[in-house]
């Protein structure tokens, strides 16, 4: 590129952050040429693991025949519980799951061991030989039952605020209602995999494709027996995590571990995509019994819920994901006079877990669900139904756990884009369409979303990074936030780059690594720009005031006139390139590096309670979705989707709305296409996407707009912005209860329809 | 317990593929490894992908280039199922032979089309065959880059900026060595033969050494696109010594119109078999687009489709229905040539994934009639995704109403039995009988009779039924002239 280009580009970027700035890894992506765990190259030696699945979905283990696998050429080994140095149950949240099927196996796909072979085909050949002894017990299966039964991974919790009983007994209508909503597998493209390397002195080193290499390296330590400093944990990337590598990894990388100790050698274990969906736990499918009472205008006046989570058979983060469905029931209103009880079913699956939203999802389908019912019922049309009920502005603004909703935009968000989107007259067109179209039906609807930030167990709300500046000016920041795919090191790298006053490019961030950023919570609860960008920050501040110093004693001006624009350093007195200033800051042995730290203020939340303020703030959105369904088959397309979403002031334009677009159609795929089918001995029969269907290309809507909300982040947050990894899922909410209002439309019962809205299902709520 | 038999080595022999230009070869190669695997942990080269190792996410998506009538054809596939020895003697072109700043790349980094990056080299290995197709990336729609995608899973983006990225891709500059020098590749291809002739895997140039070969070797696994036979490799861990594939012969390469039926060879993908069927039934076209991906349509054959023959295929109701047959044919040593027989192809099946061919047969041709004046055609299929989905229920019915009466009635059934098969008491009940909305009434309803379709992850049977005679009701609506009654076909415009 020529000089007088350079210029232009500079005057239209005079900052690293507020631009669309290409994905850090972008043109490696495309090349091929970004490193994933399964493409870093072996160590001389490494063997090949695969696992050792249940096949019933509960029963008692009393041991294994391994004959005819340890005889197959290439075998190396069996690994099971009996070789687990350290504590037989893996070091997660609960304590409650082994590491190994030990005694008994809880459902069907629980890892009872692996083999190990020199390659990955002979191992997985030979894990299919291992037979185990099991004497079968009866699964539980559903949650009804798991309730019926009181079989709870942890205890039920019971959240209220006002009266619920009274506020129902004196409302002018009530509604009674029960359905389910499923789960969802994450399908990140990248299956699980861990990669673990013996070092000298019963250290190690673990390659993991993993959303929290800290917890990672807990696990292996714990296993292993050792404390957490022998075990280094790195992750440079994961194709893909929504939340499924946050505990999920954790689990391969203590049994590659395992296996590299019985072994002595390194141990790779990359799971198959179909025991990945096997094994690994998934979003927690739901069930709800409610009843609400309203007026005539169709407001609130009284809302009891009882929230069924499926969590499978162990706790997991089922705690915190049942918590948050509480804490987002509201979703976007005000709950005057609110009941719920909240259960945590114990069944024979998959253990339950993050998923993008983390609960959230399940709470706001709930009061989407039940407006949209309300609407209906009074023949109101649902908008204004729900901005009857929304948070108001200095009234009407306490939530049901008592925190205040201080930052709301949620009036003016969804009447502008109830306008852009020409909504009402939409409405009327579909209308005048169905009543002449007597098999294709259409619907619509508008739904939004609040969604709070921040971890609800406040102790993770905290971060810290290292910014690196070398004696040429290059800069390298590492924080103890993970990529997955969501732009988080991009933007680090823009916000340090703007803190030091260096191009974009002359900053990159290296792989998560637990030797040097230690104790890092996990990157999820939306939270990895809010945290770990204000670390860097705050590191690349320190290395600024080095710098300022010195370069004010060189000018004799105050370090705070010292500024860091365009690759200069400027003083009242001179401008000098800023690998200048590194060059002369180092011969003066000034220190070029430095640690950042931030926690999240002003939170702060009472876990016995459940009252305080979870969330620093909040992410507002909203969408309206258009759909048309076929009343013959039951099958939908979704025609037009009009999003308005708060990101705050963007770091990066184009980052966010790939995380507005992406998580939306993620949204859309689990309430249409994405359905698990798990038979009645527990099988998961959709575990390999010729049967599990994400969306593709072909179910990108026709109409497709997004657009930002204008207004910087309330709170102060890095650069204005806002968090928006999940609160977009929900938006696609629009598109249920879209289907819900054509089901409605062509004279079907939409009460009766669950969620995945497959064809199946809309055809049943149809009636056909 | 039951002693699994070990197996033994496996026999290996050469491979040669050009690449970059440049002939590649492996001097031992097991019959039975697949493309994916060659090129990661033999070649190293890890930017192709496996996503799901059975053909279903495109994470591995390469392409091949094959001489065929003297002309270059670029074909995306997934190598994940495809068998490493299925490319002798082709050009096979991954995302590292791009070299980082071919168009498609750029567009991609440009329109902000990776997120996590590991589905992206598929995506960018689609795009460079659509590239290609449409010299240069010229004229490429939405609806065209829905369709060369429509095997690739992205689970971050969304797809939109992916779909930018094809609309962007045709504007930017080319640089040097960018577009693929066809004569350059034919030249190279030349160089290269085929394997050995008594090679444990084996893909005959001709229909007679084809036949020969499967006489000398009935215990060969015969294979074409391996979109089926890939995954009992991959996902039940079956082995084969020996292995025959027909997409080699010649002669099964080609599509041959006859005065009255059309003859599809075995060798034939799905991407030209449907063609074909569409050039000869237009309206075929929204129903072809919905048979699997698009590397899957590219590697998968027809004759391999019916071979197999799924109850969920999705080709043979609407074979069925148009009254097609099958020709299978083997060597007869005794008179030193090729013996045939043909038969319908509903006859071809004798329960779930058996059929009635000799050990030395092979299909060879699927014969289907042309259409015929009066003929009115309608094939359903239902699934919980649009693309690249499989049945749950799939329906063909082809009629010819004369004077307002049922004069024939074909129908073909999917999804529903353990065969694919002919709906032959439906099609008595429309025989002969006027064709009003009594007679579909009731033709439905013994529809909804006719099978016993089982409940799985896909449906369940009362859904499938259901389905059945509802579909039914929409080809009297259709015939009707009832528009708007299909969300493939639906025209957003218009209904706006």
């Amino acid at each position: 590129m020529n000089a007088p280009d350079t210029a232009l580009l500079q005057q239209q970027a005079p900052t690293a952050t507020g631009v669309s700035r290409f994905h850090e890894s972008a043109r490696a992506q495309v090349a091929g040429a970004a490193t994933y765990v399964d493409d870093i190259p072996e160590v001389r030696g490494t063997l090949h693991a695969a696992p050792v699945c249940s096949p019933v979905a509960h029963g008692r283990l009393s041991g294994f025949d391994t004959a005819a696998a340890l005889a197959l050429p290439g075998v190396r080994a069996f690994v099971s519980a009996a070789d687990v140095p350290g504590d037989p149950l893996l070091a997660a949240f609960g304590h409650d799951e082994p590491v190994f099927a030990q005694d008994t196996v809880q459902f069907l796909g629980q890892a009872m061991g692996l083999i190990v072979a020199d390659d990955v085909m002979t191992a997985r050949r030979a894990a299919r030989l291992v037979k185990p002894r099991i004497d079968a017990l009866p699964p539980v299966l559903t949650v009804h039952e798991a309730h019926e039964r009181k079989s709870y991974v942890l205890p039920p919790v019971h959240v209220a605020r006002g009266d619920a009983a009274a506020a129902l007994a004196r409302a002018p209508h009530t509604l009674d209602g029960e359905f389910e909503v499923g789960g969802q597998e994450h399908f990140y493209l990248e299956g699980q995999i861990a990669y673990a390397l013996p070092l000298e002195q019963d250290q190690w080193w673990i390659h993991s494709s993993t959303q929290h290499p800290g917890e990672v390296q807990h696990w292996v330590a714990h296993a292993l027996g050792i404390p957490n400093h022998a075990v280094t944990v790195e992750c440079r990337r994961m194709g893909g995590g929504f939340g499924g590598k946050e505990t999920q990894a954790g689990h391969l990388a203590v049994w590659a571990a395992l296996a590299a100790r019985k072994t002595g050698r390194p141990v790779k274990l990359r799971l198959d995509r179909d025991d990945d969906f096997m094994l690994t736990g998934k979003r927690h499918p739901f069930a709800y019994r409610y009843r609400v009472g309203f007026d005539d205008s169709g407001r609130l006046s009284g809302l009891r819920i009882a929230m069924l989570a499926n969590c499978g058979f162990s706790a997991d983060l089922s705690g915190p994901v049942a918590d948050r469905a509480i804490f987002h029931c509201d979703n976007a209103y005000f709950l005057e006079d609110v009941a719920i009880d909240s259960f945590r079913c114990k069944t024979n699956t998959q253990s339950h877990t993050a998923f993008r939203g983390f609960g959230g999802p399940q709470g706001v389908i709930a009061i989407e669900r039940i407006l949209g019912d309300i609407a209906r019922h009074l023949d109101i049309d649902p908008l204004q139904v729900r901005l009857r009920n929304l948070y108001g502005v200095g009234e009407r603004d306490q939530t049901h756990y008592d925190m205040t909703v201080e930052d709301n935009i949620l009036e003016p968000l969804m009447t502008t884009l109830a306008r852009t989107s020409g909504y009402e007259e939409r409405r009327a067109a579909i209308c005048a369409f169905n009543a002449r179209s007597p098999v294709i039906k259409k619907g619509i609807a508008i739904t939004p979303v609040k969604f709070g930030i921040s971890f609800t167990a406040t102790l993770f709300n905290q971060a810290g990074a290292l910014v690196h500046v070398y004696t040429d000016g290059s800069v390298m920041v590492n924080h103890g936030g993970t990529e997955m795919g969501q732009g988080l090191n991009t933007k680090v790298a823009q916000i340090v780059a703007d803190e030091l006053g260096v191009p974009f490019e002359r900053v990159i961030a290296t792989a998560a690594d637990t030797s040097k950023v230690p104790n890092a919570s996990a990157t999820a609860a939306s939270s990895g720009t809010d945290l770990n960008g204000r670390a860097a920050q705050f590191a690349a501040r320190h290395v600024r005031d080095n710098l300022a110093a010195f370069v004010a004693g060189l000018d004799g001006c105050g370090a705070g006139a010292v500024r860091f624009v365009n690759g200069e350093v400027i003083t009242p007195k001179s401008a000098r390139r800023f690998e200048d200033v590194v060059h002369a800051a180092y011969a003066n042995r000034i220190q070029l590096w430095s640690d950042g730290f931030y926690r999240t203020p002003k939170i702060h939340y009472d876990k016995v309670t459940m009252k305080g303020r979870p969330f620093y703030y909040f992410a507002y959105g909203a969408a309206v979705s258009e759909v048309a369904i076929d009343t013959l088959t039951g099958e939908s397309r979704v025609l037009a989707v009009d999003i308005l979403h708060d990101v705050g002031h963007s770091i990066n334009p184009a980052i966010d709305i790939g995380q507005i677009e992406g998580g939306f159609i993620q949204g859309m795929g689990w309430l249409t296409t994405e359905q698990l089918v798990w038979n009645d001995k527990g099988y998961l029969q959709t575990h390999a996407p010729s049967t599990y269907k994400i969306p593709t290309a072909g179910d990108l809507p026709p109409r497709w707009n997004i657009a930002l909300w204008p207004e910087a982040n309330r709170e102060d947050n890095v650069h204005g912005s806002k968090a928006v990894g999940e609160p977009p899922f929900m938006l696609a909410i629009s598109v249920y209860e879209a289907l819900r209002d054509a089901v409605a439309q062509a004279g079907g019962d939409p009460e009766a329809m669950h969620a995945p809205g497959t064809a199946e299902e809309v055809l049943r709520a149809l009636g056909g | 317990m039951t002693v699994q038999k070990q197996p033994g080595p496996m026999p290996s022999q050469p491979l040669t593929f050009l690449r970059r230009g440049q002939p590649v070869t492996l001097p031992a190669v097991p019959p039975d490894r697949t493309l994916l695997q060659v090129l990661r942990e033999d070649l190293h080269c890890t930017g192709t992908k496996e996503g799901c190792g059975e053909g279903d996410c495109g994470a591995c998506t390469v392409v091949l280039g094959e001489a065929v009538d003297g002309q270059l054809k670029l074909q995306a596939v997934n190598a994940c199922i495809k068998l490493a020895h299925s490319v002798q003697g082709q050009a096979v072109f991954t995302v590292e032979d791009l070299g980082g700043t071919h168009p498609v790349q750029e567009a991609m980094v440009q329109c902000h089309g990776s997120q996590c990056g590991f589905c992206t080299p598929g995506f960018v290995m689609s795009l460079f065959a659509l590239y290609e197709d449409t010299g240069g990336g010229q004229g490429v729609d939405h609806a065209r880059a829905q369709a060369a995608l429509s095997g690739n899973l992205c689970r971050c983006t969304g797809y939109r900026p992916i779909l930018d990225a094809a609309a962007r891709m045709g504007e930017l500059p080319c640089p040097a060595g960018a577009r693929v020098d066809e004569a350059a590749v034919l030249r190279g291809l030349r160089t290269l033969g085929g394997a050995r002739p008594d090679a444990p895997y084996q893909r005959p140039p001709t229909l007679e050494a084809l036949l020969k070969a499967r006489a000398a070797h009935p215990d060969a696994q015969v294979v074409a696109g391996t979109t089926d036979v890939g995954l009992w490799i991959t996902k039940q861990h079956k082995t084969y010594a020996r292995l025959l594939d027909v997409t080699g012969a010649a002669e099964l390469r080609q599509v041959e119109t006859y005065p009255h039926h059309i003859a599809i060879g075995a060798a034939v993908n799905l991407t030209d078999a449907y063609a074909a069927l569409v050039a000869e039934r237009p309206s075929l076209a929204a129903f072809a687009h919905r048979f699997a991906g698009l590397p899957v349509r590219n590697a998968g054959t027809l004759g391999g489709n019916v071979a197999n023959g799924s109850p969920i295929g999705d080709s043979m109701p609407l074979l069925i229905a148009l009254g097609a047959s099958v020709v299978l044919m083997r060597w007869d040593p005794k008179r030193r040539a090729i013996a045939h027989r043909e038969l319908r192809l509903e006859d071809l099946y004798t329960g779930y994934r058996q059929n009635v061919m000799r050990p030395d047969e092979l299909l060879c041709w699927i014969k289907v009639p042309r259409p015929a004046p009066g003929e009115w055609l309608q094939v359903d299929k239902v699934s919980k995704r649009f693309e690249d989905d499989i049945s749950a229920v799939c329906l063909a019915v082809k009629l010819r109403i004369e004077d307002g009466v049922v004069r024939e009635a074909s129908i073909g059934a999917g999804g529903v039995a353990a065969t694919p098969t002919r709906a032959a008491r439906t099609e008595a009940a429309l025989l002969d009988q006027p064709w009003n909305e009594d007679t579909v009434m009731f033709a439905s309803a013994v529809l909804r009779d006719e099978f016993r379709p089982i409940s799985d992850m896909r449906a369940s049977a009362d859904y499938r039924r259901a389905v059945l005679g509802n579909l039914l009701r929409r080809h009297w609506l259709a015939h009707q002239g009832q528009r708007g009654l299909r969300l493939e076909t639906l025209d957003l415009e218009a209904l706006a």
